[in-house]
């Protein structure tokens, strides 16, 4: 059994139109996602949105600069994550497709084990 | 931990193994006990191989799995789903498309890493990184070594099936040099789709590529003249056409095609079919081939597709229809660089009478080929042009 991160990308502008049909959608589909899979689920959250992000970089001379807004500037932004447990990624990437988004996908990454 | 060791393995010693299997196998059908005969070859290649290394069973966990499997008695006619596992890993869609054909030339086929680097005009390194890169992306990633299920299947199967038809194509009209067909890859492209018909006799796209290589194949002898120059289709001596390949083409045909509606390659494979049973040229059934066409264009619309349908066009209803066809083509970005587009309007104006506008054309779709068997062809063709 190996763990999987399951990051949500997805376009936030098309979250801040939904409609509250859609969004209900979205909250039941993360809901539905979060109950049929509790047994493989180690985690997984929500982020807040992009424009709350700030990125801290060294500045090569020992210290730091502080800028507002997310690392890359992307279309779709990292939005949430979900830690699961699967056997290989062929059911990490069953669980992924389960996820639901309105108009953008999702990246599946092993995590790194350390012997 | 035993994916690495099996794919590893099947690099070391079993890929011998494997490649001759393709080869014996799709010759004399698959044998009674085929886990048996490739542990045999295997083990056999292996001590070859690593007689000093008291560890090489170590490092062969398929061949002693199948020791195992051996024992459970096979059905007649059952097929270990080695085979399958390899290929389904090899062309896993979470591998980059390049790296899928590099691994399945490398592990099922049984190429060195040079001749795969040699077949794709990368340097040996870039090759090399790419299939270690490949390699470690199934470990780190866990792609499973398996047989996907039964839901998966179908999709997975697509994607082996693009892998073995872009060998093929590779191998039928190599992108460049200087010979025009690379015969070892359509082999290896021919005894993947043979192995694959054998693992899923009733899946119609596999009948149907598999047909489709067998009868665009069955043409091999007559492509080019003793001289090495390009002939067309029109010109080919039909008589030394494979005849057993076109029969057996045909058969696989009219199975793939009973499906509905019928896939890619079932349908390009029913095109090459026409031509195979034309006596010549000019008794080609080209309303069929217009026919069959468009239903290619609807089930995989592809400029290139349309491009095939508008040239057949000019057959059926004459030089000026097949032009029209090909001018609402011309601002398609994908064939901006294809030299067929601009070769089939050259040859469509000079039946016109309009020799200086095909010169033109000819001139364009020389730029635009590096084959050098096709360069040729085309220069013959504005050498043959009056004035």
């Amino acid at each position: 059994m190996s763990q999987y991160l399951i990051m949500i990308y997805d376009n936030e502008a098309a979250y801040e139109k939904a409609t509250a049909d859609l969004n209900g959608k979205i909250m039941a589909g993360h809901q539905e996602f979060g109950t049929k899979n509790a047994s493989v689920l180690a985690g997984g959250n929500a982020l807040q949105p992009v424009s709350t992000a700030t990125t801290v970089r060294p500045d090569g001379a020992g210290g730091f600069t502080i800028t507002d807004g997310p690392f890359v500037e992307t279309k779709e932004a990292l939005g949430g994550y979900y830690l699961v447990e699967a056997p290989d990624l062929d059911a990490a990437i069953e669980l992924a497709k389960q996820v639901p988004v309105i108009d953008g996908g999702l990246e599946v990454r092993p995590i790194m084990v350390f012997n | 931990m035993r994916l690495t060791r099996d794919i590893d393995l099947a690099e070391e010693c079993v890929q011998d193994a494997y490649a001759q299997a393709l080869r014996t196998w799709a010759d004399r059908g698959i044998p009674a006990k085929p886990a048996a005969w490739l542990t045999t070859a295997a083990r056999n290649r292996a001590l070859d191989v690593m007689r000093r290394d008291s560890t090489w069973k170590r490092l062969m966990p398929m061949v002693v799995e199948d020791d195992v499997v051996e024992e459970r008695s096979f059905e007649a006619g059952e097929i270990p789903d080695d085979r399958l596992r390899l290929i389904c890993t090899c062309c896993h869609p979470a591998l980059a498309p390049d790296a899928r054909i590099a691994l399945t030339l490398r592990l099922l086929c049984g190429l060195t890493t040079a001749e795969v680097a040699h077949s794709f005009l990368v340097s040996e390194p870039t090759m090399a990184a790419r299939i270690t890169r490949a390699k470690k992306k199934i470990a780190g990633a866990g792609i499973p070594y398996r047989v996907p299920s039964a839901a998966e299947l179908p999709g997975r199967i697509d994607a082996v099936l693009s892998v073995v038809h872009l060998v093929f194509t590779t191998g039928h009209t190599a992108p460049i040099g200087d010979r025009l067909r690379r015969g070892d890859l359509v082999e290896r492209a021919l005894d993947l789709a043979r192995i694959l018909h054998k693992l899923q006799p009733d899946n119609a796209d596999v009948a149907g590529l598999l047909a489709l290589i067998l009868l665009t194949d069955a043409r091999r002898a007559t492509r080019v003249d003793a001289t090495g120059r390009l002939l067309l289709l029109a010109d080919q001596d039909r008589s030394q056409w494979d005849r057993a390949a076109i029969a057996e083409g045909i058969a696989l045909v009219r199975q793939a095609l009973r499906r509905r509606p019928p896939g890619r390659f079932a349908l390009q494979a029913a095109i090459a079919a026409v031509h195979a049973e034309a006596p010549n040229w000019e008794a080609t059934d080209w309303d069929e081939v217009v026919a069959l066409y468009g239903l290619l264009v609807e089930v995989w619309p592809s400029p290139v597709v349309a491009l095939n349908r508008a040239v057949a066009v000019g057959f059926a209803r004459g030089p000026a229809a097949g032009l029209a066809e090909l001018e609402t083509l011309a601002v398609e970005p994908q064939l901006a660089a294809y030299p067929y587009l601009a070769a089939s309007r050259a040859d469509f104006l000079h039946r016109l009478g309009r020799d200086t506008e095909a010169r033109a054309a000819y001139d364009e779709a020389l730029v635009l080929t590096d084959n050098d068997v096709e360069r040729r062809f085309l220069l013959d063709r504005v050498a043959a042009l009056p004035g």
